[in-house]
């Protein structure tokens, strides 16, 4: 009796500390995600509003309901040029960041993003072979997108299945047998190029470089509507995913069946990635850094979400490094987040145990 | 016995060689009879361009000649490094290697106005070897060490930067663009003999180094503590042996472009004849390398007539399935 009422007080101080421990712990990603938002409208009004023809905010609302007295100067440059290709880049960097996430969860290895992985290569071959060879372009070019990244999502998975080693080996069998198809996937598109006269070919070496400059707005509305279906999904299925990294006894014995909710949320991040590339072009590393970056901020917790919103503030921010970082010289997005990633990637590769 | 073990199959594979250098010859997008081939021959080899066949004959003598020495120091130069690093999937290509090199030499072209193989090639030699120590460097710091995956992860990383600074430059630039679109593919097709001759010093001298480092690759092999224990002077023969197959494979950019897996299969088709000795696997290299060179080249002018489907894409076509079976088969590569 004398025990616990002398015990009571330190007890109730620990609970208390750890309570609130749990809340803190609770709220850091709301806050994170709060964040990143508010980072994103900053990148987005940067992207919209500054650059070498700035244009004030109020002038820029006016424009978007339609009144009159603004400079039509003002109201081609916001709607032809600034406005789509942010849009773009929100909405190709918030795919792009979701699907990289998502990859690198279910294969529990950060170098394990699509991009890596060779499914955004796999979506260019074959968009460039339809554009270029086919002659097609519009709905053909995003179909044929679509089918090459589930072609190479497919190989992937016959290829790297394996019947030598263990299951905890795969993710290091994928990430090679991706690799593979990637520099194969490359070096047909390189062939396109060649085929193609040299017009052609700058306008399809930009696109492959990772271009929001290209986008029109029916491109946009389809890009849109993708991610407006599929993101929610793919975040849907996020908790079971979460499961499923527990390892598959366990996901199976909590309801969720590790083969459908692998299965799902591959195909969502297949017609992401695809969608995305069809617009695009393959934004280089964007699925790959989003991921990491995230789990950073969220003190090693990975958040899909949040991924999604690191990877749309990149690709905005980088859009507009490209486009104002070197006077007169218009790059592609790609340039950027290439020469960003790259290091990136490098250095990770020094930090995480990434063959365990 | 061993004699004959090592005589046999040296003779069938120069027959080869002499075989595929043939074929190289003799088989085109145009078809040619043997009586044109001949004449052709005849007429390209005493310089007269009146016989209608000698121009062909003579384009396709070069792009032999080329091939053959891109296929011997490709070969070689990937089974150099598969020895050093004691990684089954080393190649110029997957270690970023080529990527390097290409790099300098389109910053080369755009930057400092550069036009002839001669300056290519030390341009080459140096963004190979760069991207080389990044790339060793940066898997040796890697918590798992400097394995396999790690290797080629960050050559593969290394390339994807290299090509995104190519594009930037390109992207400005559509005259460079219509050049370096033929030339990033990796082909030997229109590449005069004379190539040869500026490439010459840095092929003759790493070619040497690359062909006495049998000892030091069988050395390598035997494992880092074993090495420690030599001392000294093993470091020096590695550095000097990897400088020398990086200057084969910057000779190789140089001449042809980047020519992609062709360092990686010729050491392991190989070592299923020979074994580990790395004395017989770089004598094998430099046979199969050139044949698989020459043949794939050769298929690649007739595999999709009226057009040619150049060297590079061909072996990346072909190769990337070894190396998928190559990582099936060494399973959890650790």
């Amino acid at each position: 009796m004398t025990l616990t009422t002398s015990a009571g007080a330190p007890a109730a101080l620990a609970v208390g500390a750890v309570r609130s421990a749990r809340r803190a712990a609770a709220s850091r990603p709301r806050r994170v995600l709060l964040g990143l938002v508010l980072a994103l409208v900053g990148a987005v009004l940067v992207r919209t509003l500054l650059g070498d023809y700035t244009i004030t905010a109020a002038d820029a609302v006016r424009i978007l309901v339609g009144a009159d007295g603004v400079p039509r100067g003002a109201e081609f440059v916001l709607m032809e040029s600034k406005l789509p290709r942010a849009l773009v880049g929100v909405l190709a960097g918030l795919a792009l960041g979701a699907g990289g996430a998502t990859f690198q969860l279910m294969a529990r290895n950060p170098l394990a993003s699509p991009d890596v992985l060779g499914l955004t290569m796999g979506a260019s071959a074959a968009a460039v072979l339809t554009l270029v060879v086919l002659g097609g372009s519009g709905t053909a070019v995003a179909v044929a997108a679509l089918l090459g990244a589930a072609a190479v999502a497919l190989a992937l998975i016959l290829l790297s299945g394996g019947r030598t080693g263990s299951t905890a080996a795969a993710p290091t069998r994928m990430i090679l047998v991706g690799v593979a198809l990637s520099a194969m996937l490359t070096s047909v598109v390189h062939w396109v190029l060649l085929r193609a006269d040299v017009y052609r070919a700058h306008e399809a070496m930009v696109w492959l470089t990772g271009s929001l400059a290209g986008a029109t707005w029916p491109q946009i509305g389809l890009l849109a509507l993708v991610v407006a279906v599929a993101l929610p999904l793919l975040l849907a299925t996020s908790a079971q995913l979460h499961l499923v990294e527990l390892g598959d006894d366990l996901a199976h014995g909590v309801g969720a069946p590790p083969r459908p909710v692998r299965a799902r949320a591959l195909a969502l991040v297949v017609v992401l990635v695809a969608a995305t590339t069809a617009v695009c072009g393959p934004v280089a590393f964007v699925a790959f850094l989003a991921g990491p970056t995230a789990r950073r901020l969220l003190g090693g917790r990975s958040s899909i979400a949040a991924s999604a919103l690191v990877g749309a503030v990149v690709v905005v921010l980088a859009d507009h490094l490209a486009a104002y970082a070197i006077p007169e010289v218009n790059l592609p997005v790609g340039v950027v987040t290439g020469l960003v990633g790259a290091p990136f990637l490098l250095w990770l590769l020094t930090r995480e145990r990434s063959t365990s | 016995m061993s004699r004959r073990r090592t005589w046999l199959p040296l003779g069938v594979g120069g027959g080869v060689l002499l075989l595929a250098l043939v074929v190289s010859v003799a088989v085109g997008s145009r078809t040619l009879s043997p009586g044109e081939l001949l004449g052709g021959l005849r007429a390209a080899l005493d310089g007269l361009a009146t016989d209608p066949s000698a121009g062909v004959v003579a384009a396709r003598l070069d792009r032999t000649a080329v091939g053959a020495v891109v296929g011997l120091a490709v070969g070689l130069s990937g089974a150099a490094m598969q020895g050093l690093t004691r990684n089954p999937l080393a190649d110029p290509g997957i270690l970023g290697v080529n990527a390097g090199a290409a790099l300098l030499v389109v910053l080369g072209v755009q930057y400092l106005g550069l036009s002839s193989a001669a300056a290519f090639v030390w341009l080459a030699l140096a963004g190979g070897l760069l991207a080389a120590l990044l790339v060793y460097a940066v898997s040796a710091a890697s918590p798992g060490g400097a394995t396999p995956l790690t290797m080629a992860l960050a050559g593969a990383a290394l390339s994807a930067g290299a090509v995104s600074v190519v594009a930037g430059v390109l992207v400005a630039n559509r005259g460079a663009l219509d050049t370096f679109r033929f030339w990033q593919v990796g082909s030997v097709a229109g590449r005069p003999a004379s190539l040869l001759l500026d490439v010459a010093p840095l092929l003759v001298v790493s070619l040497a180094i690359v062909a006495l480092s049998g000892r030091v690759l069988n050395a390598a092999a035997l494992g880092e503590d074993l090495e420690r224990a030599l001392g000294q002077r093993v470091q020096l023969a590695r550095a000097t042996v990897a400088l020398g197959a990086v200057g084969l494979a910057a000779c190789a950019v140089a001449l042809a472009g980047p020519i992609a897996f062709v360092g990686l299969v010729v050491p392991h088709l190989v070592r299923l004849v020979t074994g580990p000795d790395y004395q017989r696997v770089l004598l094998g290299s430099a046979v199969v390398g050139p044949v698989l060179v020459l043949l794939t080249d050769t298929l690649g002018r007739v595999v999709m007539p009226p057009s040619e489907v150049q060297v590079g894409i061909m072996t990346a076509v072909l190769g990337a399935p070894v190396l998928i079976w190559l990582v099936r088969r060494t399973g959890a590569l650790r």
